[in-house]
């Protein structure tokens, strides 16, 4: 009997220690990141380093402004956000309860492909095909620009969006959709004014999931961005915050490093804030 | 809870100490600590180096031309690798170059591109956006797409000092590796980059420079411009380590010269 106990608990013990990996990965990280952060914004002065909109970092008078990175951030993900929602909302709608079986299988086959597919892929197809697709279509001297960016990330937001807001969609319980149609509502006028309020908790989730898969995106966004540190413009050649770290990390050093993982921890503080609306909206839609 | 804690420090320390044991340290070690640029370069003759001698230990650390030279002079690495000449003030304080190689770097175009030659000034004037249509220079008329390097890579860097366009290039495009760039070029007709020569394929032209067009040949006998020095880094009047004086002979004869070609840089011997 207490020979059991023990092994009971050291069973627990162990399920115990493998949590607190998890937990512990994620303090180290951000304490590093703070630790790492902190002196460049130090030495740069905050304002300068958040508001500033010039970024030379090897110039002979070097500046670290990163307000071109944070703006085309928010941009970037503001227009995927835009292109991606409505396609990804309505694709969920379709899926979740007007698609006949074999269309609703071989489309959810596909949207689970598309989330499989490695950033890196997106990113050569982009620079291969949409960049100089854009530059034909548009007329300008070149296609990587924050347009090509926007349109990658829309294409990479799907499958999140589309897999959550299905989960939450079919959560609604069928009496809710089954009284509505009773009333005489059409099938259309019932699932977007029944089914899609009863779910919006769970959508606003998967958009912000979107938003947090979009702003953390570098290698595909990289490949098709033009990386030049500009303020951003919609044929511009733009650099995301994600790009800035991973770009000029291979041979940075002394200030100019300090700096890259200043802007890390920027691009961090963006995160949680998405991830604590993710949490709010979860938290929202269980309840 | 105690009890686990001493149970993971014990897993951890275990596995520390099973890492302890796989470095092996026979026959000597050479480290070398540099220019990312030569990494082709250094990577073939150190692995021709560890054939030829076994059970020497050949590292390489890629910093970047600067801190390889600052590596050297403290004392931190056996040979310091730097992709540009020294400076008189590093020569002051005590250290010497060789020479191992050169590299070109390689002016490209889209093949559709009808022009051929460019002379450096036009280059540099291209570069900082004084010129920006192709008409200008016998082309079509059309925006010229400047492509060039993220900062702190070397091949930017013996571009722009070359070209004296330092902190004065007005990228469209920094691109993070020499396959983007020729890759990007490739795909516009419009674009102008650089890359090393070694890399350099049909995909897109080379241009020649003032009338010169870039090959093993040119660079070597110097008439081709744009190109800068591998060099190899070291204290003056200091003795190396056996195992490094071995690499340094090795790099340095004939026998590696086509281990250099190999790696896509011209040899000087």
């Amino acid at each position: 009997m207490k020979r059991q106990k023990a092994f009971e608990n050291f069973i627990h013990g162990i399920f115990l220690i493998l949590g607190l990996i998890t937990v512990g990965c994620v303090l180290l990280i951000t304490l590093y990141l703070v630790a790492a952060g902190i002196p460049a914004i130090r030495k740069i002065g905050l304002r300068d380093f958040l508001f500033n909109p010039r970024w030379a970092s090897t110039a002979s008078e070097p500046s670290y402004g990163i307000l071109p990175f944070i703006l085309t951030s928010v941009y970037g993900t503001a227009g995927a956000i835009l292109v991606g929602v409505p396609i990804g909302f309505l694709t969920s709608v379709y899926l979740a309860k007007l698609a006949p079986a074999k269309i609703r299988t071989v489309v959810s086959g596909a949207v689970s492909l598309l989330a499989g597919i490695p950033s890196v892929v997106y990113g050569l197809v982009g620079m291969m095909v949409l960049v100089p697709g854009i530059r034909r279509l548009f007329h300008i001297p070149d296609g990587a620009s924050l347009f090509a960016a926007i349109i990658v990330l829309a294409i990479m937001i799907l499958p999140s969006i589309i897999n959550v807001s299905i989960t939450a969609l079919e959560a609604v319980p069928k009496e809710y959709e089954d009284a509505s149609l009773a009333l005489g509502a059409t099938p259309v006028e019932t699932y977007f004014k029944v089914s899609v309020p009863a779910a919006k908790s769970g959508i606003a989730a998967a958009v912000v999931l979107g938003v947090g898969r979009a702003i953390g995106e570098a290698m595909a966004v990289m490949m098709v961005s033009g990386n030049a540190p500009n303020l951003p413009e919609l044929f511009g050649s733009v650099r995301f915050l994600t790009t800035a770290v991973a770009s000029e990390m291979s041979y940075s050093g002394g200030l100019q490093r300090q700096a890259l993982f200043s802007i890390a921890l920027v691009l961090f503080l963006f995160i949680m804030l998405i991830n604590a609306a993710l949490n709010f909206f979860l938290k929202r839609s269980k309840e | 809870m105690k009890k686990f804690l001493t149970l993971t420090l014990t897993a951890v320390l275990a596995v520390s100490a099973l890492a302890g044991c796989s470095s092996k340290q026979k026959g000597g070690a050479v480290s070398t600590d540099g220019s990312t640029s030569m990494e082709e370069v250094i990577g073939v003759l150190g692995e021709a180096f560890q054939e030829k001698y076994s059970g020497m230990t050949f590292t390489y650390n890629p910093t970047g031309s600067g801190s390889g030279i600052q590596a050297v002079k403290e004392g931190r690495c056996d040979i310091g690798l730097s992709s540009r000449s020294l400076k008189k003030e590093e020569k002051e304080e005590g250290l010497t170059e060789t020479v191992l190689a050169n590299d070109g770097i390689a002016v490209i175009v889209n093949p559709e591109n009808e022009v051929d030659d460019l002379d450096v000034e036009t280059i540099a004037e291209i570069y900082t956006g004084e010129i920006t249509n192709w008409s200008e220079l016998g082309g079509n008329d059309a925006e010229i797409v400047v492509i060039g390097r993220e900062a702190g890579s070397g091949t930017r860097d013996g571009f722009e000092s070359i070209t004296a366009t330092e902190d004065a290039c007005k990228y469209r495009q920094e691109l993070t590796s020499t396959g983007d760039v020729i890759t990007t070029v490739s795909q516009n007709p419009d674009a102008i980059g650089y890359a090393s020569l070694a890399a350099v394929s049909d995909q897109v032209k080379a241009l020649s420079v003032g009338g010169v067009s870039p090959s093993e040949e040119t660079v070597k006998d110097g008439s081709y411009v744009i190109q800068r020095p591998f060099v190899l880094v070291t204290k003056d009047g200091e003795k190396l380590s056996d195992a490094a004086q071995k690499f340094f002979d090795f790099v340095t004869s004939a026998e590696a010269a086509p281990f250099i070609s190999q790696a896509g840089a011209v040899p000087v011997k």
